[in-house]
């Protein structure tokens, strides 16, 4: 019934009550994403991309429809139930990466597993988060704090912490909004080697530069989708990277 | 989520926050090691009192004379003299289990030998007294049953008395005034030091009573008389028999107060370990309230740390941490502080009772008991301190908890 659709939302809503008005943030979303996609979900603000993106990530369940992930109804799950999915099945990056303060890299890669099914020694803990992060481009880093890494490698290592489970789904919520251009090409560059590995990533973002390294583009407005089409003139990260990397050269 | 996963992520989040750590913790650590220190302090003296009560002998029943009640005028113990000799002659006769009667006079008066004099205590007693007392001779012989009977000017003296008296010149055989009559010493006992009420019991001369009675006290009533039994457990019936015997003896009729007080030794310590078990309550009492802020502390710094901590929760509950996970882990983070806080508590605890033992010459006694219920105490404290953050924090919505600034 999936027939690879690894998420599938069928008439979601989701319906806030704030007093005595009820707020309908996202009213009436179908969508099948396939496994191996790369999609990203753009919107102005409140046009309900964070709220659909909430429910994506299993943070929270919509008000009515059905919610398939990876062929599992999850939409009727509860508190627990939703905790270990989000655990087994799916890898979060943030905007502002969420890394533990005064954490080395590696402890907080190492976080889901602590969390997960298998019991696992400190010593497998650190192979699997060493291998993760070597992964990303941080080898030598994993003793580092997040205070002691730039915003680009911090995001590396939100990246690696969403990877350690080998999750169906990477869902990123403005990967790139605290970050300067150049670094946003590189984390985008990494979210293209990821899915070229065939891990599927559905991206929140609203600028239109950085959706243009996903393969496809869902536009909402209002709660619902406005647009859904393929991108056509993709920006690939590391010719991006070269290109600038050549215009700095030429420039010194 | 297993145990030891959480255990390692508890510590993980307490090792960041190393100084916050032992700045709770040592709430903890000032609470139990007061507590542990002043109990310790308290049962010592309690040890003390029960020893210097077993120190007036085994098994010891003591009637002292005088009424409580006297035609509506109460005398005070020893005030009326309503012990005779014969009351003595007949407990020693007529009641079971006795093993060793001493006639008691009291006085205090001043003693003299060569140029020297001294204010001391003067105790006629029974041959038998020093097996009562248990109070064994430093050097010479005690007097006899034959001194008492003839009324002897011989007369036992204390190392106080002695040094006051004689200085370092030997004692024995020597002559002491009491009262102008002389007196030979035959014996010094061995020093016994301070009572629990402070008096130096090594200041006293102890003579036949007869003696005391004809020469010194004058009168021919006693103030006390000591009776030991063999037995413990005939402490009772004997005390009875005593008082049965005594009100038969002084013609009081039923209904009527005794004119005299019985008292054995287990009633004695009683009274006495009754005081300081109220200064060792009262002393733990005040450590306790110690104890009550330290845990309040550790709440309070772990409702802070709840706070401080929400983005980290969201993140945790994002990558699937359940409630339950969260909770177990602010529960043993608290337990954590209050538990090392306990044991290093116990351990200064320990310390700070033996340094006062050591420096102010006062007895301290840790029981394992205390150190148990003093480390229970504080694993219940992180117990109940720490589940209300640790809730709060699993109650967390995990959308909020990720955006909270």
């Amino acid at each position: 019934m999936n027939n690879g659709a690894v998420v599938r939302l069928i008439d979601v809503r989701k319906t806030y009550r704030t007093g005595d008005v009820d707020v309908h943030a996202v009213r009436g979303v179908s969508l099948d994403i396939a496994r191996g996609e790369f999609v990203a979900l753009m919107g102005a603000s409140g046009s309900g991309k964070s709220t659909l993106m909430n429910v994506l990530g299993c943070l929270d369940r919509p008000t009515s429809g059905q919610y398939f992930l990876d062929g599992n109804d999850v939409s009727s799950l509860d508190r627990d139930q939703l905790a270990d999915i989000r655990n087994r099945k799916l890898g979060f990056v943030f905007q502002n990466f969420n890394l533990l303060p005064r954490t080395t890299a590696r402890e907080n890669v190492e976080l889901p597993l602590l969390y997960g099914e298998n019991r696992l020694t400190n010593a497998q803990l650190r192979e699997r988060a060493d291998r993760v992060l070597a992964a990303v481009g941080l080898q030598g880093r994993e003793d580092h704090h997040p205070s002691q890494l730039s915003g680009g490698q911090q995001q590396r290592v939100a990246i690696a912490r969403a990877l350690i489970n080998e999750p169906e789904v990477i869902l990123a919520d403005e990967p790139t909004g605290n970050l300067d251009s150049r670094t946003s090409i590189e984390i985008m560059s990494i979210f293209q080697q990821l899915n070229e590995q065939g891990i599927t990533v559905v991206m929140v973002t609203h600028e239109p530069d950085i959706a243009r390294y996903a393969k496809r583009n869902v536009m909402m407005r209002d709660g619902v989708v406005r647009d859904d089409f393929t991108v056509t003139e993709r920006f690939e990260g590391t010719r991006e990277l070269e290109q600038i990397r050549s215009t700095s050269d030429e420039a010194s | 989520m297993r145990v030891g996963a959480t255990f390692n992520v508890a510590f993980r989040a307490l090792r960041r926050n190393k100084m916050r750590s032992v700045l709770t913790a040592l709430g903890i650590i000032i609470g139990v090691g007061a507590v542990i220190a002043m109990v310790g302090i308290g049962n010592g003296a309690k040890s003390q009192v029960e020893q210097q009560i077993a120190s007036l002998g085994q098994n010891i029943i003591i009637i002292s004379s005088g009424s409580t009640t006297s035609s509506g005028i109460r005398t005070g113990w020893g005030g009326a003299g309503t012990l005779k000799i014969e009351d003595a002659e007949a407990i020693r006769r007529e009641v079971a289990g006795v093993t060793a009667v001493s006639e008691e006079v009291i006085s205090t008066t001043q003693v003299a030998a060569g140029n020297q004099n001294w204010f001391t205590r003067i105790y006629g007693e029974s041959a038998d007294y020093f097996d009562i007392r248990q109070w064994p001779l430093a050097d010479g012989a005690p007097f006899t049953a034959q001194d008492v009977r003839s009324a002897n000017k011989v007369c036992v003296i204390g190392q106080t008395t002695a040094t006051q008296v004689f200085g370092n010149e030997n004692p024995l055989g020597q002559i002491l005034r009491v009262k102008n009559v002389p007196f030979t010493v035959t014996a010094i006992l061995n020093p016994k030091g301070l009572s629990v009420q402070g008096v130096d019991q090594d200041d006293i001369v102890i003579m036949p009573y007869s003696s005391a009675m004809k020469r010194v006290v004058g009168g021919t009533t006693l103030r006390n008389i000591n009776v030991q039994v063999a037995d413990a457990s005939q402490l009772g019936v004997a005390q009875q028999q005593i008082v049965d015997l005594l009100r038969q003896r002084h013609n009081i009729r039923a209904g009527r107060d005794d004119d005299f007080t019985v008292r054995n030794q287990q009633e004695i310590a009683d009274a006495a370990t009754a005081t300081t078990d109220v200064m060792t309550g009262l002393l733990g009492a005040i450590a306790g309230v110690s104890l009550v802020v330290g845990g309040i502390g550790i709440m309070n710094i772990m409702l802070v740390s709840v706070t401080e901590r929400t983005r980290e929760i969201g993140t945790r509950m994002a990558v699937g941490a359940r409630g339950r996970d969260i909770l177990t882990q602010f529960l043993i983070e608290a337990i954590s502080l209050s538990c090392v806080g306990g044991i290093l508590g116990i351990i200064i605890g320990i310390a700070a009772a033996k340094t006062i033992a050591i420096t102010r010459h006062w007895p301290a006694l840790i029981s394992p008991m205390s150190i148990f219920a003093a480390f229970a105490v504080s694993a219940l404290v992180g117990i109940f301190f720490g589940f209300y953050p640790a809730r709060k924090a699993a109650a967390l919505d995990p959308i909020e908890a990720l955006r909270y600034e």
